[in-house]
């Protein structure tokens, strides 16, 4: 399936929101979510199917003004 | 001491973490500074880099209150989608809005900030909003529900200081009750006594420290300027005049002869 990671194009076969964040190492990580512009918050990466050209947003902290 | 939604800080400086030369001089400024509140973004995590997840390492070495912003957004979709992301985490229902609408002037959308301020208040956050020195615009976000503002002084990083200074202070006259932060444009500390001379809460900033020649040595100047102009504002600025005043006593002057007088 190929979806949008973070504005580029990525291949996957995670079923799941979820299952993409632990393939990509995220499991433990300090991260938050977006699918299609909305938020997804942690508890329910699980239920959350992924779709073909999906936009997904995984995010982290970083240095701000 | 600096209240803002019911949190009380001693420090009336709030800084940026953005654009240090490293990460030590980051957090030894932030110590200079004496500051109790630090601002942060969220940006796109790489599964190879994981440069996220160092930074916030750093921030919980330091003693302060993280203050996500929503730096860079360009609807109110996108800045809502942005606090939704920060307030799960960073644990915090505080958030500094930005709606951003312009790429020269980082101006704020007000019509875009005004829409995300009462969608996220109707959520429950407690907004801190990036706005002008529009009188207009302030009553709407007050409307809105956001209970401080934060009025820009000049474009973000442009350190031009206070360009309008009369609508600044119209600001304070009308809302005297609502903490306001100026947030953006300020270059020197001279620019922040005069924020706090007029009787601003506080000073949020974050260029004029990181880009400074020595970051640490400017965050305690600009920690003494705040300082020195709350002072001031409390103790009571005179009234400027057109005229000379003699400071020291007329009468008495020797060699003074009443015809001389003019």
């Amino acid at each position: 399936m190929k979806i949008v990671l973070n504005g580029e194009a990525f291949a996957t076969d995670a079923v799941t929101l979820d299952e993409l964040c632990a393939r990509l190492g995220f499991a433990e990580a300090k991260i938050a979510t977006a699918v299609n512009g909305n938020f997804v918050e942690a508890a329910k990466r699980p239920a959350t199917p992924l779709a073909e050209a999906d936009e997904i947003e995984i995010v982290a902290p970083r240095q701000g003004g | 001491m600096l209240t803002v939604y019911g949190k009380s800080f001693q420090s009336r400086l709030l800084l940026g973490t953005a654009q240090y030369p490293s990460p030590s001089s980051l957090k030894q400024a932030v110590e200079a500074s004496g500051a109790e509140i630090v601002t942060v973004s969220l940006r796109r995590e790489s599964s190879r880099a994981r440069t996220g997840q160092g930074f916030w390492g750093l921030i919980e070495e330091m003693d302060v209150r993280v203050l996500p912003n929503t730096a860079g957004c360009r609807t109110a979709r996108e800045a809502v989608a942005t606090a939704k992301m920060a307030r799960e985490m960073f644990g915090t229902d505080w958030v500094k809005l930005e709606v951003i609408a312009n790429d020269d002037t980082l101006q704020p959308d007000l019509y875009g900030l005004v829409e995300a301020a009462g969608e996220l208040v109707a959520d429950g956050f407690e907004v801190l909003p990036y706005t002008t020195e529009d009188l207009s615009a302030a009553e709407r976000l007050v409307a809105a529900g956001c209970r401080m503002l934060m009025p820009w002084a000049a474009p973000i990083g442009s350190a031009r200081g206070l360009i309008n200074k009369d609508a600044l202070r119209t600001l304070r006259a009308y809302f005297p009750d609502i903490p306001l932060i100026v947030d953006a444009g300020l270059g020197a500390p001279s620019h922040a006594a005069e924020v706090m001379e007029l009787g601003y809460d506080g000073v949020l900033l974050n260029t004029a420290i990181a880009k400074a020649g020595d970051p640490v040595k400017m965050a305690e100047a600009f920690a003494k300027a705040v300082a020195a102009g709350r002072l001031a504002f409390e103790a009571g600025l005179i009234e400027p005049r057109d005229m000379a005043a003699p400071s020291t006593p007329v009468a008495g002057t020797p060699f003074f002869k009443i015809d001389q007088a003019s």
